[in-house]
């Protein structure tokens, strides 16, 4: 039973940076972006397939993460310059990034065995890999955090929490909002592929399908985070992203334990998220019928 | 004029232009705005006051005409370029101000209207200290909550907050959308003493929308009634002091109904 702690804890922690940028999308730029199922894959694709053709695995992923980037600033071109819906923009990215990635990859799936990745190391280490890549993961969750944190507070990261805030407001005060949109998507989704990038050379393959769902499990860990914590803060918002996703990781690693298959994962995951957001819809209704009986 | 703020020549806008609800909001609409000048516009619904303000602001294109700021014509600007001379307080509070983030991240925001902005931090030390000095002349107690977020202020608190951040950076011109109108009477009483008070200090170019006459014909060097896109009256200075409401009423009746009369 013990045994699902460091595994739950390795990929929570590796899917929080996908948590992180779902945050800043869903949540500080109220921009229901859905490129994530797409990118996370291509960080995925472009970090396997140099490794592959010998690319040392630094500058791999550093590539991975530029191309998340143009992925998120084109799907916020969609959306702000083309005048698409955000959420019908993110489906469009998302789909072409399909038949993108398999391109990258030139099939449906790269192994990585007998590759030096950025975990590669820590495999020639004489203890067991559980602990030093939990570690590392750990590193590179709250320096995103952070970093995401500090920007947030500078000059133009204002700006991006006002765009998805209040922006009319902002726009008056002379930002271009289109700009800040399309910056803050290429930022989410840069994080994103770098998780998909990470987590491709951690299991040691890279396959067109891992991004499958990735939406919805973020939301999930935001929501879990956000019930435990109640953040009124960006500080606090990304924290809760954080949290949420290990706690996530672990609640499915449980249920797994408890005979829930595999492919029921998706199923029980979206249901979560239906769950969590019928709460407040059915709970106002109630409190509606209350109050016209008087009660 | 050479002392011109802001002009407006021969502005047309058409709404749902070749339709059946063609509306000519603005109809070959000019308007010269002295530097200092405190202009109170008037006008019944649909008269064109608020696309007035939206085409100077840049947040409608005219169709036709010439927009001209200080000497430079500004006509094809988007709104957000537009931010470098205009400042605007819209008539909801909510409007102004972004309700999630704090007090002194909104101070912080306007400080910096339409200036370029970088990957500094953005409320430092120094501008904290700053902004509690600014906060206390309103006299709401908002210099000990900088840290709150503006969605816990009041309606009234909120409009205040709007207002003094107009300020922080001077507009060539600022804008004023029927800003007291969603606020209680004492409320709106208060907010528009504030409004003539830092009008008159830092000397501000102002059109002011107002749908309340006796507002209109209290503050103010300059009134102006328009009607179906066009200037209707246009009075300033002695003249405009020896104006009543009953004598709008009865020359302009006619054309101005609904609550600009009911306000009266």
């Amino acid at each position: 039973m013990l045994y699902i702690i460091p595994i739950s804890l390795e990929q929570g922690l590796a899917y929080a940076l996908v948590a992180l940028g779902i945050a800043l999308t869903f949540r500080i730029l109220a921009f229901p972006d859905l490129t994530v199922d797409g990118s996370f894959p291509l960080g995925g694709a472009v970090a396997a397939r140099l490794i592959f053709d010998g690319v040392d695995p630094v500058t791999s992923t550093l590539i991975a993460m530029s191309a998340g980037f143009i992925a998120g600033c084109l799907t916020g071109i969609f959306a702000t310059k083309f005048k698409i819906n955000s959420l019908l923009a993110g489906i469009l990215m998302m789909t072409i990034l399909y038949s993108v990635n398999l391109r990258i990859m030139g099939r449906a799936n790269i192994p990585l065995l007998n590759r030096s990745t950025l975990f590669t190391t820590i495999e020639t280490w004489d203890i067991s890999r559980d602990i030093p890549v939990i570690i590392f993961f750990l590193v590179v969750a709250a320096l995103c955090k952070i970093l995401i944190d500090v920007f947030l507070h500078t000059e133009y990261g204002l700006a991006l929490r006002a765009t998805g805030d209040n922006e009319q407001m902002i726009r008056s005060l002379g930002v271009n909002t289109d700009t800040a949109t399309i910056f803050g998507l290429g930022l989410s989704n840069t994080m994103v592929a770098l998780a998909g990038a990470l987590i491709a050379q951690d299991q040691g393959f890279s396959d067109v399908g891992m991004g499958i769902g990735m939406i919805v499990a973020g939301l999930a860990s935001i929501i879990i985070g956000e019930a435990l914590f109640k953040p009124t803060t960006v500080v606090r918002l990304t924290f809760a992203a954080v949290i949420g996703s290990v706690v996530y990781r672990f609640i499915i690693a449980l249920g797994m334990r408890l005979g829930l298959a595999p492919t029921d994962l998706k199923m029980a995951t979206g249901l979560m998220v239906v769950i969590a957001l019928a709460i407040p819809a059915i709970r106002g209704k109630r409190e509606k019928k209350l109050k016209l009986r008087g009660v | 004029m050479a002392d011109n703020m802001l002009t407006l020549k021969k502005i047309t806008k058409i709404f749902n232009q070749g339709t059946q609800d063609e509306k000519r909001a603005l109809d070959n609409f000019s308007l010269e705005v002295a530097k200092s000048d405190f202009i109170t516009i008037i006008g019944s619904n649909g008269a064109g006051k608020t696309t007035l303000l939206n085409a100077i602001a840049g947040t409608i294109a005219p169709d036709e005409g010439q927009l001209i700021v200080h000497g430079q014509d500004v006509t094809r600007w988007p709104d957000f370029k537009m931010a470098r001379h205009i400042s605007r307080v819209f008539q909801s509070p909510t409007m102004g101000t972004a309700g999630e983030m704090t007090i002194e991240e909104n101070l912080c925001m306007a400080e910096l209207r339409g200036k370029k902005r970088g990957l500094k931090w953005g409320v430092t030390g120094n501008r904290r200290t700053r902004y509690k000095e600014i906060l206390k002349v309103l006299d709401l107690g908002l210099e000990d909550r900088l840290k709150q977020s503006v969605g816990m202020l009041s309606g009234g608190q909120r409009q205040s907050l709007t207002l003094l951040m107009t300020t922080l950076a001077l507009p060539r011109v600022l804008l004023l959308d029927e800003h007291t109108a969603a606020l209680d009477p004492r409320t709106a009483a208060k907010v528009m003493d504030l409004t003539d008070s830092m009008v008159r200090e830092n000397k501000l170019t102002t059109l002011m929308v107002t749908h309340n006459m006796n507002q209109a014909l209290k503050y103010g060097n300059r009134m102006v009634m328009l009607h179906q896109g066009k200037v209707q009256l246009d009075i300033q200075g002695e003249e405009k002091k020896k104006m009543t409401v009953a004598e709008i009423i009865a020359e302009f009746g006619q054309t101005l109904k609904d609550e600009t009369l009911l306000s009266a």
